[in-house]
């Protein structure tokens, strides 16, 4: 008998169907991959699923009794245990770790009302025993990395006997060899008899973790693809029409470079490197989380200054203090995390589709100061047709658009002015397959500038770049010219 | 399909809601004075709506600057307390340096965007939080008032502290800014407020800049990756909510005659309130500049109201509280329930 069985499950968000009749069943001792393109329903799923939001219609059943969860405490007392992408809300800066393992024991008040810090330190490392792992109990719950974080959401969920464990998204935010680690973890868990549900778009994740992939479009389950998971076809299941070849012809540049750095240590002490990019190239670097890809960006960017070394512009010397100077010289960059770098709070002035787009255009668009004329609803209707962003118009709010429409908008507002060096920092987070190609696409027809994109998905920089570089311990070597596979870079 | 049935009610509860949200304060505002005017029909004439307006005036500018620190992301909590040292410095200027109004209003002006910019050196550069930063200056200022004249009250005939007495007097010239009327029948601040409503709300809503100061508060990280200064933008929000104050004080200033000590105690709590009613105006839940000088007049049409209907002076702070906890309750509240 299956531990969880969905069956017909409806919600709509006004007029839009975010799930349409979703049916699904789950064994014990079973690992699932959930995929779907943004706007399948993955998400909406699995809020129903954790009692963030109540099913218009269908019906659940959880070890064969029915399961209708009003709030996420009563999800978690069936023993569904959800743990969202952004685990910084596990706990808080100032609590310990042992703290932040215990916090859910505080709040339910199963943990005593005078507790010693010794007990406190007790308590927690006996959840860490029984779960498998090591955490440091004693530091800070803030200095802890993402994927750390992620294991006390897990060691929690595992304390209060969770019997369907869900993860959304579990490898977004950490590097190749944690995720490693969390594979190992998650196998062991599933060995012991717990039923894991995850929300991935990494190829890796699937290949490593699911027993079964589930795939979702428009609201429903389309297709259930068993072990070997043929991933050619679940990602045309998943975007609905055929996946033509994602991986580009390299091509090779020569003649000037548009930028030259040249002995550029990142930090004080790292070994010194050369980079140079070429018009129309598109160069991919990828590491390890705080190899410093993000850094690198940024020291071209203006907002952190190297320790040392030297960059030119089309052969004149480029000193970048600010990002304002570096857009003047003709430097663009979209940040990573594209809620925390280019969008505003929704019901905010700019939080629509236009605005975005302009706003780092807009004392070119308007030297009068006024905003007066239809210039930035042009500029955001051009980005609409040219890069197939899915929206109601020019005036769309952008919390309107899926992650990967929003990321299309971000492009947009880049593309709107000529630039020579355009840096993007992941690029491809939150964003589904289908949309992802188009972003490619759109990346490399543009032959007047040169490319730099950082990620930590080696998958993401074969697919969209024509040079891959490493970056380690604040250095950039070139990725092995012979192996270029996923694996070598890796390794 | 029972679906169908949950698909058009949602978008239509939800508009309907948007739209209630909108205009509510506005109905209530026609509710309100059609009562009032019922009741006590002198309510309604043109000099009482007038001298509600210029008594809302001072309230409105300071609020207009409340309002752009708000956009930026920040608070000004100093604004009263600029608003009563500029009654003061106006006063000292005229009274004991025997200065005219030509020097005096820009002298004070300046004085205004000086207190702004220190605001905006300690939230800016020194990184304090703008709250604590500009009650600090709150604090600096309510006291720093009261040191050239020894404690006194500023008005004709001064004996300073050192024994003299001022030989100086209010310009004539100066008191109109308070006491004119436009064709008599509109008050000078009247005026005022009307021009810097008018010019703030274009800076705010119609300009590039005003987009930056928004976006400032917005989202920081992104305002400064796309390129602009956000130092800068922070900076003349402080400045342009100095010099409002600053002006509001000039006004006070005018009016009154005299420097008093104690003038402009409730101009802060005020002038805030009123941008928070702001955040109802239109259902925009956020701060801007029409919302706040409807805040501003709101306010003061209800205390004026209830004044001619023997209501209690002692009374008026508890109107204002509820009517700000109303504003804000139909702010947040209506329409956010079916959100989540």
């Amino acid at each position: 008998m299956p531990l969880l069985r969905i069956y017909g499950l409806a919600h709509a968000f006004g007029p839009t169907k975010a799930l349409a009749g979703a049916s699904l069943e789950i064994r014990s001792g079973e690992i699932v991959a959930l995929m779907g393109a943004n706007g399948a329903g993955k998400s909406t799923l699995v809020n129903v699923l954790a009692g963030t939001l109540a099913a218009d219609q269908g019906t659940m059943t959880l070890a064969g009794r029915p399961y209708a969860p009003c709030s996420p405490a009563e999800a978690t007392d069936a023993g569904v245990v959800t743990v969202h992408q952004s685990t910084e809300r596990v706990g808080a800066p100032g609590l310990s770790v042992a703290d932040a393992l215990l916090l859910h024991a505080y709040a339910d008040g199963s943990a005593p009302f005078f507790l010693s810090r010794s007990a406190v330190r007790r308590r927690a490392a006996e959840m860490l025993q029984n779960a498998g792992f090591e955490l440091p109990l004693d530091r800070d719950f803030a200095d802890l990395t993402a994927a750390d974080r992620q294991l006390v959401a897990i060691a929690r969920a595992l304390s209060r006997r969770a019997s369907l464990l869900i993860l959304d998204e579990p490898t977004a935010s950490i590097s190749g060899r944690e995720s490693e680690r969390l594979y190992t973890i998650l196998r062991r868990l599933r060995d012991e008899g717990l039923a894991i549900l995850f929300i991935s778009h990494r190829i890796a994740d699937l290949n490593a973790l699911a027993d079964r992939a589930v795939v979702m479009r428009g609201g429903t389950v389309v297709g259930e693809f068993g072990r070997p998971i043929d991933f050619d076809r679940a990602v045309e299941t998943m975007i609905g029409r055929p996946l033509r070849a994602a991986r580009p012809n390299a091509r090779s540049f020569h003649g000037a470079p548009v930028l030259e750095m040249a002995g550029v240590q990142l930090v004080a002490g790292s070994t010194p490197f050369d980079l140079a990019l070429h018009a129309g190239e598109v160069v991919a670097v990828t590491g390890v989380l705080g190899a410093g890809k993000s850094r690198l960006l940024q020291a071209i960017f203006g907002t952190r200054t190297p320790a040392a070394g030297t960059m030119r512009l089309d052969g004149k010397a480029y000193r970048p203090t600010t990002p304002a100077t570096a857009i003047e010289a003709g430097i663009f960059m979209a940040g990573e995390d594209r809620h925390r770098s280019s969008l505003m709070p929704s019901d905010w002035p700019g939080s629509t589709l236009a605005p975005t787009v302009s706003l780092p255009h807009l004392a070119k668009w308007y030297p009068l100061g006024f905003l007066l004329g239809a210039r930035e609803k042009q500029e955001a209707q051009r980005a609409i047709d040219t890069l197939g962003i899915k929206a109601s118009g020019p005036e769309a709010p952008m919390t309107s658009l899926s992650g990967g429409n929003q990321q299309k908008v971000i492009l947009g507002r880049w593309n709107a002015e000529p630039s020579r060096v355009l840096l993007l920092d992941e690029p491809f987070q939150g964003v589904d397959v289908g949309a992802r190609h188009d972003i490619i696409t759109a990346i490399r027809a543009n032959t007047k500038r040169a490319t730099l994109i950082a990620t930590s998905d080696p998958e993401e920089a074969l697919e969209v770049a024509d040079r891959i570089l490493i970056i380690d311990h604040h250095t950039l070597t070139p990725a092995p010219q012979a192996e270029r596979s996923a694996e070598a870079i890796e390794a | 399909m029972t679906t169908l049935n949950t698909e058009s009610q949602n978008p239509m509860g939800e508009r309907v809601s948007a739209a209630i949200r909108a205009s509510a304060v506005f109905i209530l505002l026609i509710v309100m004075v059609a009562g009032f005017a019922l009741a006590q029909p002198a309510y309604i004439n043109v000099t009482n709506l007038m001298s509600i307006l210029q008594a809302v005036s001072v309230v409105a500018i300071l609020g207009a600057g409340v309002t752009v620190t708000l956009a930026v992301g920040g608070f000004d909590l100093s604004i009263g307390a600029v608003a009563a040292s500029s009654v003061m410095a106006a006063s000292y200027a005229m009274i004991v340096w025997g200065l005219g109004v030509y020097e005096t209003v820009p002298l004070v002006l300046l004085f205004g965007a000086l207190v702004g910019l220190v605001n905006a050196f300690l939230i800016v550069r020194l990184r304090v939080p703008d709250l604590l930063a500009t009650l600090a200056m709150m604090f600096l200022l309510t006291g720093l008032q009261l040191i050239p004249t020894a404690g006194r009250s500023i008005s004709a005939g001064l004996i300073l502290p050192d024994g003299s007495t001022a030989k100086g007097a209010y310009d004539p010239a100066f008191l109109l800014i308070g006491r004119s009327s436009f064709f008599g029948i509109v008050p000078a601040p009247v005026v005022i407020m009307t021009l810097v409503a008018f010019i703030l709300f274009v800076l705010t809503e119609r300009t590039r800049l005003g987009r930056l100061l928004f976006a400032t508060g917005g989202n920081e990280l992104a305002t400064r990756l796309a390129g602009a200064s956000v130092p800068r933008l922070k900076t003349l929000a402080y400045v342009l909510s100095g010099t409002l104050a600053s002006l509001g004080g000039i006004i006070v200033a005018a009016r009154v005659g005299r420097g008093d000590v104690s003038s402009g105690a409730s101009l802060l709590m005020d002038s805030v309130a009123a941008a928070l009613i702001g955040f109802a105006v239109l259902g925009l839940r956020r701060p801007n500049v029409f919302g706040t000088i409807v805040g501003a007049v709101f306010v003061g049409l209800l205390l004026n109201g209830l004044t001619m209907l023997n209501a209690p002076y002692y009374t008026q702070d508890f109107v204002k509280g509820a009517v700000l906890v109303g504003a804000l309750a139909l702010t947040y509240g209506l329409g956010r329930s079916q959100a989540r």
